[in-house]
């Protein structure tokens, strides 16, 4: 114990310091751009590997520092997406409230604009959560419904095979024969650029993966002795798909729906950036990277970099939460 | 004699296979009455899984099935009822234990879920009710500390430990007639001696009516009234099981008991096997399926297709003793 305890309070000392250099580099007075860089670099180092030794000294040697990192950005996010409404943030949509405001403010941890502000003197941080508030609700909104409707057809697919399964086969090949891309931008132009209608279409994308998965987990179960030994006890169809297959096949999927929502995010900003997604001054991700169109990205990189950072982040925690969730519930390592 | 319990008429199963017809049962006939024991034994794919299946009306006729002949528990014909006539009989007239207890059940439904859900469906009990009921089930089947097991997943217990409760399920709600479909195949040899013994007594308790499924004479012989030999879909023999044993007459069924392996044979000498292997069942041998394997085979046999006469199916059955009765 007299051993480990200067060792653990060295790690939290580290990780905490980590945290202040990358705060310390964010703001324009101390340092020049080129030093910025370097502290925020042995920052993010500094915050990792005395991030990782702290979790495994209290959690033991499978701490994934990644992993909680990921978690605690995720549920960050989700809170302040909720809170937004009460939260002490700057004016991010109106711009009469801004007019007081600094233009094109570098971010400044230690200010009122803590990641600074955009062309109008709106605030980049305020907007960063408004805009994850459009991201989230879009992606998660889509993946709902690819999973429920792909999972929902995929399952009929695998459980009832002949003609169901050729039916479902045809009309699964035939959405992924369609470019994604060359497909959203084409229902951007008949659609209103409204969250439901952007849900609506990026759901598009993700039945045909769903039905795929879904389909050839059901098979791969369908024909277990326990769905036989379920109908031997007087089980219906209904109640087999529902209690036997649903529960086995509901894990690998819930997994895929994880990364697709990173996919979608990302997709998301996407049809932001080229102006077909949702219309400034209503922030999303998207949205407030193309305003770094031209020289503007050159003069104020942060602009660019600010939703950057979020989407970086909020994709790459996604991902990885997705990929454990996987790697935990692959229908392929399942032992019986 | 009471009427049986369960009578097997001329059954006959056919799947349409895209390589043709397959005959997988062809002609069975038995009866089975209330807390009786029959064994049904014979090589894999003679047709005795599928024989069993057919008995519950798990396969009937379908698209590429067809079901002929007649299955009648009480007197009810069990394939001339709708789907759902059958569901309601299965679980709680029927019920079935089947081979693997690794797959038989749901990897993510507690063992005590699986028990209560058929009690819930089909004799409406109450949540509470029902877990008790599963409780004393498990206890029935000789699990210890039965609270706690019910608890947890089929992946915690052993192999043996599922197949109880997979016994557990089939008996949830009292069935009249039990099928158990090769109900110890997967599980270590003292195990299997475990399982077979309980099947036995709550067979005797409960006064149910038993179809033991099994590859292997030795599970069958000592515990059952009554043994059919299949060969190749067709009962070349029944009859009372020590007589089978002590003097069958049906070539193979000869040829099976000799195949044993025994205790008290010469050291180093030679297992007696039947030579070859069982026919294809795409396309069976005319005569009797069995002529091609059979030491005794005449002429008649490769032509004509024996029927089942004073229990035995074969023109020239064996008429004496095995020299060493098993």
């Amino acid at each position: 114990m007299s051993r480990t305890l200067p060792k653990t309070l060295l790690s939290a000392v580290g990780f905490v310091a980590g945290i202040a250099l990358i705060l310390l580099s964010a703001s324009p007075d101390y340092f020049v751009t080129a030093l910025r860089l370097v502290v925020a670099v042995a920052g993010v180092a500094l915050m990792i590997v005395s991030g990782s030794a702290l979790g495994k000294r209290l959690f033991g040697d499978d701490f994934d520092f990644s992993f909680w990192f990921s978690v605690t950005w995720l549920v960050l996010l989700g809170l302040a997406v909720a809170l937004a409404a009460w939260l002490p943030l700057g004016e991010h949509i109106d711009v009469a409230n801004s007019l007081d405001q600094p233009i094109n403010a570098s971010p400044d941890p230690f200010s009122a604009n803590p990641l600074g502000t955009n062309l109008f003197g709106l605030d980049l941080l305020a907007r960063s959560v408004y805009g994850a508030r459009s991201s989230l609700v879009i992606a998660v909104t889509a993946v709902v419904i690819g999973t429920v409707i792909g999972g929902a057809i995929g399952m009929v697919a695998g459980y009832f095979q002949k003609s169901v399964d050729r039916v479902v086969g045809i009309f699964t090949n035939s959405l992924l024969a369609v470019p994604p891309l060359i497909l959203l931008i084409a229902l951007a132009t008949v659609l209103e650029p409204k969250i439901r209608n952007i849900a609506f279409a990026l759901s598009l994308l993700t039945i045909p993966g769903m039905v795929r998965l879904a389909r050839a987990t059901t098979m791969l179960y369908a024909p277990r002795e326990f769905v036989v030994a379920a109908r031997a006890l007087g089980a219906t169809r209904a109640r087999i798909l529902f209690r036997e297959l649903l529960p086995n096949v509901l894990l690998p999927i819930l997994s895929l729906a994880i990364v697709m929502i990173s996919i979608l995010i990302v997709a998301e900003a996407s049809l932001s950036f080229l102006g077909l997604g949702i219309e400034p001054p209503e922030p999303t991700w998207g949205n407030m990277i193309a305003e770094g169109e031209g020289s503007v990205f050159e003069d104020y990189p942060h602009i660019v970099l600010v939703p950057g950072a979020f989407l970086f982040l909020t994709v790459f925690a996604f991902n990885l939460v997705g990929e454990k969730a996987r790697r935990r519930w692959d229908p392929r390592s399942v032992k019986l | 004699m009471t009427a049986p319990l369960l009578e097997v008429d001329d059954l006959r199963t056919r799947f349409l296979t895209p390589r043709g017809p397959m005959q997988a049962v062809d002609g069975v006939s038995l009866t089975l009455a209330a807390g009786e024991t029959i064994g049904i034994v014979g090589e894999s794919g003679s047709g005795k899984s599928v024989l069993g299946r057919t008995i519950m009306g798990l396969i009937t006729n379908g698209p590429t099935t067809s079901v002929t002949g007649s299955v009648r528990l009480d007197g009810v014909d069990i394939h001339g009822l709708t789907a759902k006539g059958r569901r309601a009989l299965w679980g709680t007239r029927i019920a079935m234990v089947f081979q693997d207890p690794m797959t038989s059940l749901n990897p993510t439904k507690l063992v005590g879920t699986h028990l209560t859900e058929s009690l819930r469906f089909h004799r409406g009990l109450s949540r509470g009710a029902a877990a008790t009921r599963a409780v004393e089930l498990l206890k029935q089947v000789g699990i210890p500390e039965p609270e706690r097991r019910a608890g947890q997943y089929p992946h915690e217990l052993s192999g043996g430990m599922r197949q109880r409760v997979v016994i557990a399920m089939a008996l949830a709600c009292d069935p009249q007639l039990l099928i158990a479909d090769e109900p110890t195949t997967a599980l270590d040899v003292t195990v299997q001696k475990q399982i077979l013994d309980l099947l036995q007594s709550l067979a005797e308790r409960l006064r149910m009516a038993t179809i033991l499924i099994s590859h292997d004479l030795g599970t069958v012989s000592g515990r059952t009234d009554r043994v059919a030999v299949m060969y190749a879909g067709r009962m070349v023999e029944t009859g009372e099981t020590g007589r089978i044993f002590a003097q069958p007459r049906h070539p193979y069924s000869g040829a099976l008991i000799e195949s044993i392996p025994r205790l008290d044979a010469a050291t180093h000498s030679l297992l007696p096997a039947i030579v070859g292997q069982p026919p294809n069942m795409l396309n069976p041998p005319a005569g009797c399926r069995f002529a091609p394997r059979c030491a005794f085979a005449q002429d008649k046999c490769r032509t004509e297709s024996p029927e089942l006469v004073d229990d035995v199916a074969c023109h020239f059955p064996l008429t004496h003793a095995l020299e060493v009765p098993a």
